[in-house]
């Protein structure tokens, strides 16, 4: 079947889609998006984390069908994403990200761009040029910068749906609590770091968050 | 595979009852997880997410009428005054991600006795509103656990709602995992206290075949609180009734050995759980006379 949906802010069609396919495998394999982690497929480890219409969901758990006509939102589109909330206000319908913004891909930032494809989560494949729905060329968001200064990411597999856990939860919580870091990221399993690290990078994000408003 | 895609509950019930097989999907946590682990290949999956009634609730006099898509994380935000033990078992659920997409209709389809909705439902009173092309009807809570991950559903059945029984005074949820998060229930237990009707309801999780009531139990203690005037003097649940209620809880289930736990261990969780359940919602239930005579 074909499924139609929007990711990162494109419209998208994707062909000869089986129809048990998991949202998560069209993304990884039809799209070129390969962003978003293929650990458990049970919504156990949460490394597939995107939003689907705002909503932080595993896509390993969404069939690929249920996604047509909605609006997903990858890593890979995390930094534009985020970049637009902060030029929005702030918006927590998750509706803020999804126009795209044709020729805005920002410039690397300078020392972060080396980090930037694997925090991307584009793997260093080519996938056809910079670009906002790739993630490559733009700069990152503001919880990517913080992973990356807090020393929150080692081997790097969890650290796509960290990223998007961890942002959607900032722009609901501006202010959280130690508990509530916990909790929003309760369904993202991490192997490497016993999860310290995280908790100082979301709480870093979270207090340069303060200081930008 | 068929993708079945109906924009409306009517086309939904057309298309459940042209083709009867089909497994339908709405929060994907359970039937994507049997696909992806190759574990099922229906024949036709039934997508319910454009079904917009069914992720809709209405409050009631007597009952909330829940859509049977309403995910956990919507009960928890919404609907903790009105449905406290169905909230406390939704914050069990797995993890946000899972609770931004499952809903209370898949646990009653899946119907496994681990179920985390299953006892808050049993204990605070509920009918699941069952609906093909034939006839809408509701079934009570008690009759719809009808073995291991089997209900009373007909094949061209599909949820539509559950009617659940407004709180009228405490209720309390318990599970015991590893940890907080991501936890299927060793076991489970769930208690309201019914003050208008004066009686005790429970639900057990994850120690019986299908979720169950412990029914000897509430028995019990709804005729020692009704002998000892507790509901209108307030007074402390002795120990020993405590005690007893327990013992007949673990006496309801019937659990069995596996990974997560022995049955023994099991039944001894469960009377712990029916234990300090009861004395969080005495003690909830006393503090609320207290601050009503105060009131006064």
């Amino acid at each position: 079947m074909r499924v139609n949906f929007t990711v990162n802010g494109r419209p998208q069609e994707a062909d000869d889609v089986w129809e048990g396919e998991s949202l998560l495998y069209v993304l990884r394999e039809r799209l070129g998006l390969p962003g978003s982690k293929n650990a458990c497929e049970q919504g156990e480890c949460g490394s597939c984390t995107v939003r689907l219409d705002g909503v932080p969901v595993c896509s390993c758990l969404v069939a690929a069908g249920q996604a047509e006509g909605r609006d997903v939102v990858t890593v890979e589109g995390l930094a534009e994403y985020a970049r637009q909330r902060a030029e929005h206000g702030g918006c927590s319908t998750g509706s803020c990200g999804t126009p795209g913004l044709p020729g805005l891909e920002g410039t690397p930032a300078a020392g972060t761009a080396g980090a930037s494809p694997s925090l991307g989560g584009a793997d260093g494949r080519p996938t056809g040029g910079a670009d906002s729905h790739t993630g490559e060329g733009t700069e990152l968001a503001p919880i990517q910068q913080a992973f990356i200064d807090a020393g929150a990411v080692q081997c790097g597999f969890c650290t796509p749906g960290l990223l998007v856990a961890a942002d959607e939860m900032l722009e609901r919580n501006p202010n959280p609590t130690d508990a509530d870091i916990r909790e929003a990221l309760s369904g993202n399993l991490c192997r490497c770091t016993g999860y310290e690290k995280i908790m100082d990078a979301v709480r870093l994000a979270a207090a340069r968050q303060g200081e930008a408003v | 595979m068929d993708f079945l895609r109906p924009a409306s509950w009517e086309e939904a019930l057309a298309a459940k009852a042209e083709h009867p097989t089909a497994v339908p999907i709405a929060g994907g946590t359970d039937v994507m997880v049997e696909i992806n682990f190759d574990h099922r290949r229906p024949e036709y999956l039934l997508d319910l997410n454009r079904v917009g009634d069914l992720y809709e609730w209405e409050v009631g006099e007597e009952s909330v009428r829940l859509g049977a898509s309403v995910p956990y994380t919507r009960i928890m935000e919404n609907l903790r005054a009105e449905l406290p033990g169905l909230a406390l078992a939704s914050h069990t659920v797995a993890s946000p991600q899972i609770r931004n997409r499952g809903g209370v209709g898949g646990n009653l389809g899946t119907a496994s006795p681990a179920g985390d909705a299953h006892p808050a439902l049993l204990a605070a009173g509920a009918e699941v509103e069952a609906e093909s092309v034939r006839g809408t009807r509701r079934i009570p809570i008690d009759d719809f656990y009808t073995g291991v991950k089997r209900n009373a559903l007909a094949p061209d059945e599909l949820i539509r709602a559950v009617h659940i029984k407004k709180a009228d005074g405490p209720q309390q949820y318990s599970k015991v995992g590893t940890r907080n998060a991501m936890v299927i229930a060793v076991c489970a237990f769930g208690l309201a206290l019914h003050p208008r009707t004066r009686t005790v309801r429970t639900g057990i999780g994850s120690a019986a075949p299908t979720p169950v009531r412990a029914k000897t139990a509430e028995e019990f203690l709804n005729a020692a609180l009704e002998e000892g005037g507790f509901w209108d003097n307030g007074k402390i649940i002795a120990p020993s009734v405590a005690k007893q209620f327990a013992d007949l809880c673990a006496a309801a289930s019937s659990p069995i050995d596996d990974v997560r736990g022995t049955a023994s261990y099991r039944r001894h969780a469960v009377g712990v759980m029916a234990r300090r359940t009861l004395t969080w919602t005495w003690e909830s239930y006393r503090g609320a006379r207290r601050t009503a005579k105060g009131a006064a």
